[in-house]
């Protein structure tokens, strides 16, 4: 093998990463993290778009109209209660523990199901209501904002199914119990932005 | 980078980020705890109508809403300065830097927009325009 030499100026023999294998430890978290960064700029600017669109009701009807909050407290205490429904699987991924993560991602994805259900009853009855997306600024800026969160939860509810098939055939390797934490990244995130949405737009829309 | 590997618990096999995990039943339960409280409060403030002026209420549930966000952050996201060598921690101040100008900025210059438009001659007969 045919060896190249460097050295410094002050004598001091310079060294290259030749098999260039070196990476930072922890880059998949990291990665996943800054994809989470990502995704929260989206919902950033359609929190903005929001902010600007909200009261434009164009003579239709407002928030205080519209907004159920006894269904968004339901919708909310649903992602909440599976936001420590899926700590238990974590605790229990970290004890290697299967029966117990396979149980509580399925409490888990049972409570995200419900928030959805609730949600798609919510959208269907204001449409039904001829309050659907086209009717005002307002109800375009809350049907993309709410409806995109609406569209991370179904992600992340398949992804949670997947990654239960997953762990039921190979259990909790190295492999899996990464992509069950990234997982437990995204599912908490999800819940960090519906914080931002029942505050912004349903608390602060009805009153 | 297979010396760090060596002091994992119960097996051999472990993925990098896996070392400064750890995970207890106190953690989540305080987080959960926590914004049980910042979040019925809020409800409370508006479904009960608490506060005399609807501007107060909501400049204290958006306060509420920041709190919850960090114990969320700290309790169920496991944030901390030391997470991936503070490059987490990095990035996350870089993105509030970059939504705090989206969402302000916004705000400010289409509200401004709207206080300087054209004076409208009769609110009435606008709002039979198509």
């Amino acid at each position: 093998m045919s060896a190249t030499f460097a050295t410094h100026v002050n004598g001091a023999p310079v060294y290259y990463d030749r098999r260039g294998d070196y990476h930072p430890p922890n880059s998949t978290m990291l990665g996943f993290w800054l994809y989470l960064m990502s995704d929260c700029l989206i919902f950033a600017v359609l929190f903005a778009v929001y902010a600007v669109l909200g009261r434009n009701y164009a003579a239709g009807p407002s928030g205080a109209d519209l907004f159920d909050l006894q269904l968004v407290a339901i919708n909310t205490a649903l992602l909440l209660f599976s936001s420590i429904t899926y700590g238990f699987a974590m605790i229990g991924m970290q004890a290697r523990r299967k029966a117990q993560v396979l149980g509580w991602l399925a409490v888990t994805g049972l409570l995200g199901l419900g928030f959805l259900a609730i949600e798609i009853y919510e959208f269907h009855h204001l449409i039904h209501q001829g309050a659907g997306p086209g009717r005002s600024a307002f109800l375009s800026s809350f049907f993309i904002l709410v409806g995109t969160h609406g569209l991370h939860v179904t992600f992340g509810c398949i992804w949670l199914v997947t990654l239960m098939f997953q762990v039921q055939k190979h259990g909790l390797t190295a492999p899996n119990r990464r992509r069950l934490m990234c997982l437990s990244m995204f599912w908490h995130f999800l819940d960090v932005v519906w914080i931002g949405v029942f505050t912004f737009v349903y608390l602060m829309g009805s009153m | 980078m297979a010396a760090q590997h060596t002091h994992g618990q119960h097996d051999d096999d472990h993925f990098d980020g896996e070392q400064d995990f750890h995970v207890s039943y106190k953690g989540y339960a305080t987080g959960f705890i926590l914004s049980v409280i910042l979040t019925a409060i809020p409800f409370w403030l508006v479904m009960a109508k608490v506060l005399p002026s609807s501007k107060v209420t909501g400049f204290v549930i958006l306060g509420f809403a920041a709190v919850q966000m960090v114990v969320h952050m700290v309790y169920f996201l496991h944030m901390n300065a030391k997470v991936e060598g503070g490059w987490s921690m990095l990035a996350l101040l870089f993105t509030i830097a970059l939504v705090v100008i989206m969402l302000a900025g916004s705000v400010w210059v289409m509200y401004h927009m709207n206080a300087n438009m054209m004076p409208t001659p009769d609110p009435a007969a606008m709002r039979n325009m198509p």
